[in-house]
């Protein structure tokens, strides 16, 4: 078996007719008609839960659509399932990646594909794999194991991946959120050339509108379950396409920063722990957060910032060093951190900071549940910690069917403003942050972002990871990245260069 | 906004906080356990329909045997005491999120500790003695469960295979105490320890048949519902229970809670133990090893973990327990058959813990606004 010919016939044109997905008596897809033209790279827009995801897993097969059609070069097709869509020549790059660790370049192209043989010649497989190699824009090694790869270069092994086996119209679900900036660009340069020279039409979910107005030729956004708009990119600015995602929806304002930054509340000092893996090494030497200021790490995923967030939790021991809040030592004890109020924002709260099964009262009162006064309780009082709840579920406009909810019945914006809600309450000193915006839509970004500044401006020390550079730009009086393990670079929020910290998170600067 | 008018929805009759939505939201965790008894028990009966028996009958039997006289209830409760404890020992680490299953190694351990320490304690008074006899059975179940506990925790090891492993040790333990260091050179058949001396034997409740065992495991069900629902120490270990990350994130010590609580658990079938020796038998052999332990996972799961819950679910089993001689006798089936029946049971048990959230009958959205 030798590589699929089907390059050669050339990008796909496919559009969707009336599309409509009901799930029970709730609609996501609402007679949603785009039509991506071949050789086109079409980015779709919208918040979390518009439906974005909901289209391309119909349009892929693993939804049935409850109404509408598809339209694959002007011919209707069916796509029971996702093996319809790969042989009518559709393929999807996901957020996250799927090839094996473990195995060569080569050989997850080779296990990729549906007819590969029971006994695998390797010489000619890997003949077929160079010569098809030659054929690309852009290449990747194929014989070293693939976690050797840079995030880079997975991301476009994903893509090559989905060239070599024939697909000529590819979903791209938000394909940059792992990658830096330069890593981003690179790989959508390379995307937007193959549908230049039309060997594939692209459609590609994102929610950044530089990488629409960079890449992309057209637009299509939806909203709570409705295209609300399409059209050329060139004819948009960023803020027609912000006023389409949003509606009516007005932000909240970012919030003014106020006030000069105060004592030192965290300092850590010669900080050793070893990582998730216990090969590598976390060594963060000296880092201080002062009353009054946010700090910003940036970095990519997996560079120690979990572990560095496990160890101010009191998850993960330090082999050295130590960790001192308010000048004295801190081991992250309940009985520490309500003294030292200190308070934790970790990411994925549901998962992170919540009982997913306990109510939405239990789960605002985690924090306050034993506390009389100054002092501890032993006794559950269950009618002040309802009274809690109602006033912090109203003054946070936490989105619950009932107080008694399970916190899973939330949805992710409402279960950060609850955890918010929880942790904000009272006297903050210290702040601890993880990615608090990963996932939320628009209004609940600003919004908690805006509670952030506010409890700085309040006099809070704020250390915040995030992996979303924007994010720790916008927010942080001193930005730093986090690399391996350690702290390799520091500037002033205000002298902050996307490009110069990107090559820093990159590991080579 | 749109948003701030849906956040406090008006409380009342209708509300998603009124009570048709909070019986709405209960009778789920009512409902399913019974329906799943239900199908256990109709699927058991076409088992007996395939060996030629009439489940009718069969049921009629167990009903007469279990609850139908006086003397079956009696027979009944005296089953009920150390099912109530066992259960206990199953709840208490499940509420942590922990399925320990070896209740039967605190139980046997708990009675040997009574049998062994019942002659050399018999020059003290009773009201002195007796509580003393069962403090060490206890003490010795929460050490046992409490290992359970601390291995989880501590190092790592799954505390359901670490409980029943450490379950068959115990047993091993018992059988080499009362047949070497302990025995009763006077128990022949049967190796025993020592009978114990009259007045330290734990008698029946005044006006019953029934040991005072029954009373102590509704008191220890009611003490420990208390535990977990009213005071913070249970608050802290449902957080746990619930997701063990975001109680470590609270600063919450979850190594004592599972400690605490797995030992807790242990120190309750330890006492049962202790009545089976003090109340029951009057020496301690391997007549402890009887199943309590095991009836008392499939209490604590039909109960759903509540404590509250245990106390008719563990009369139901034990009147099961109770009709086992007779089913055996009058319906020709081998004793074995109500471990089957329990098997039975506990298979539908398991099955419907995947139904909750399904039904929108029990959705308190439907029964609020709409």
């Amino acid at each position: 078996m030798t590589v699929k010919g089907h390059l050669e016939a050339g990008a796909l044109g496919v559009e969707t007719v009336g599309m409509t997905m009901r799930f029970g008596a709730f609609t996501a897809l609402d007679h949603v008609s785009i039509g991506v033209e071949p050789g086109s790279f079409h980015a779709l827009l919208g918040e979390n839960g518009a439906g974005k995801s909901t289209l391309v897993k119909c349009m892929m097969g693993f939804y049935h659509a409850t109404d509408g059609q598809m339209m694959v070069d002007g011919r209707e097709v069916a796509v029971p399932d996702p093996k319809a869509a790969h042989a009518l020549g559709l393929g999807m790059v996901y957020q996250h990646f799927t090839l094996v660790p473990s195995l060569s370049a080569a050989e997850n192209l080779v296990i990729s594909r549906e007819d590969a043989p029971r006994v695998i010649d390797w010489r000619r497989e890997k003949a077929a794999l160079t010569a098809f190699m030659a054929r690309m824009p852009f290449a990747v090694p194929l014989d070293q194991p693939v976690r050797a790869l840079s995030a880079g270069e997975k991301q476009k092994l994903e893509i090559l991946k989905q060239l070599y086996l024939g697909r000529r119209f590819l979903i791209l679900d938000e394909p940059t959120s792992v990658l830096t900036p330069d890593e981003a660009d690179e790989v959508l340069g390379h995307v937007r050339a193959l549908c230049q020279a039309g060997k594939i039409t692209v459609l590609m979910i994102t929610h950044k509108f530089r990488e629409v107005t960079a890449y992309a030729d057209a637009v299509s956004v939806l909203r709570r379950g409705k295209l609300v708009g399409s059209g050329k990119v060139a004819a948009l600015t960023h803020a027609d396409m912000a006023r389409m995602m949003m509606g009516d929806e007005t932000l909240a304002e970012p919030a003014p920063r106020a006030g000069a930054a105060g004592a030192p509340i965290l300092s850590l000092s010669g900080i050793r722990a070893r990582d998730r893996s216990g090969l590598k090494e976390i060594a963060i030497d000296r880092l201080e957060v002062r009353a009054g200021e946010i700090v910003g790490i940036a970095g990519i995923s997996g560079n120690g910032q979990m572990e560095l967030m496990e160890v101010l939790t009191g998850q993960r021991p330090v082999t050295a060093g130590d960790v001192r809040v308010e000048g004295g030592p801190y081991h992250a004890t309940r009985e520490e951190a309500r003294v030292k109020c200190v308070r934790y924002l970790p990411e994925e709260p549901l998962h992170n900071a919540c009982a997913a099964k306990m109510s939405v009262t239990e789960n605002i009162g985690f924090r306050s549940f034993d506390v009389n006064g100054s002092g501890t309780r032993f006794w559950l009082a269950n009618g002040a910690m309802r009274r809690q709840a109602r006033d912090l579920v109203a003054a946070f406009k936490v989105k619950t069917a009932s107080l008694d909810a399970p916190m899973a019945s939330l949805s992710g914006g409402n279960v950060q403003r609850a955890v918010l809600a929880r942790e904000l309450t009272g006297e903050v000193d210290l702040l601890i942050i993880s990615n608090p915006c990963f996932g939320l839509d628009f209004t609940a970004v600003a919004e908690i972002r805006a509670r952030i500044m506010a409890a700085r401006n309040a006099g809070a020390a704020v250390l915040l990871m995030s992996e979303d550079l924007d994010e720790v730009v916008e927010l942080s009086d001193r930005v730093l990245v986090m690399s391996e393990g350690r702290i390799t670079y520091e500037c002033s929020g205000a002298e902050a260069d996307a490009v110069e910290i990107g090559h820093h998170m990159a590991g080579h600067a | 906004m749109a948003i701030a008018d849906q956040t406090m929805p008006p409380r009342g009759l209708l509300s998603p906080d009124g009570w048709l939505a909070a019986i709405a939201r209960r009778s789920e965790a009512l409902v399913i356990p019974l329906g799943a008894l239900l199908v256990g028990l109709a699927a058991f009966g076409v088992f007996l329909l395939s060996q030629g028996k009439s489940p009718v009958d069969f049921y009629a039997l167990v009903y007469k045997a279990g609850f139908g006289t006086a003397f079956s209830w009696q027979n009944t409760l005296s089953r009920t005491a150390p099912l109530l404890l066992a259960a206990l020992c199953v709840a208490l680490p499940a509420r942590l999120g922990l399925v320990v299953i070896g209740g039967e190694g605190a139980i046997v351990l708990g009675g040997v500790a009574a049998g062994a320490l019942a002659g050399s304690l018999s020059g003290l008074p009773g009201a002195l003695a007796i509580p003393l006899m069962a403090l060490a059975g206890a003490a010795i179940g929460a050490v046992w469960i409490g290992t359970v506990g601390a291995l989880r925790h501590y190092r790592g090891v799954n505390e359901t295979i670490a409980s029943l492993l450490m379950a068959y040790i115990a047993i091993a333990l018992m059988n080499h105490l009362v047949e070497g260091p302990f025995r009763d050179p006077a128990s022949l058949n049967k190796p025993s320890t020592a009978p114990l001396a009259e007045h330290m034997r734990i008698g029946d409740i005044p006006g019953w048949n029934v040991h005072w065992g029954l009373v102590v495991g509704i008191v220890a069900c009611i003490l420990c519902w208390i535990l977990i629902e009213r005071t913070t120490w249970g608050f802290a270990a449902r957080i746990a229970g619930g997701n063990v990350r975001a109680a470590q994130v609270q600063g919450l010590p979850v190594g004592r809670l599972i400690v605490g609580f797995t030992a807790l658990g242990g120190a309750f079938a330890g006492l049962a133990g202790v009545f089976e020796v003090a109340a029951v038998h009057g020496t301690a052999n391997a007549s402890l090893a009887v199943g309590y332990g095991y009836t008392g996972i499939l209490i604590a799961f039909l109960a759903r973990h509540n404590p509250l819950a245990i106390i008719p679910v563990a009369v139901l089993l034990a009147g099961f327990e109770a009709s086992s001689g007779l089913v055996q006798r009058r319906m020709d089936l081998p004793d074995a058959t109500i471990l089957v029946l329990q098997g039975f049971v506990f298979v539908a048990i398991l099955v419907s813990d995947t139904l909750y959230g399904r039904f929108r009958m029990f959705a308190p959205e439907r029964w609020g606004r709409g």
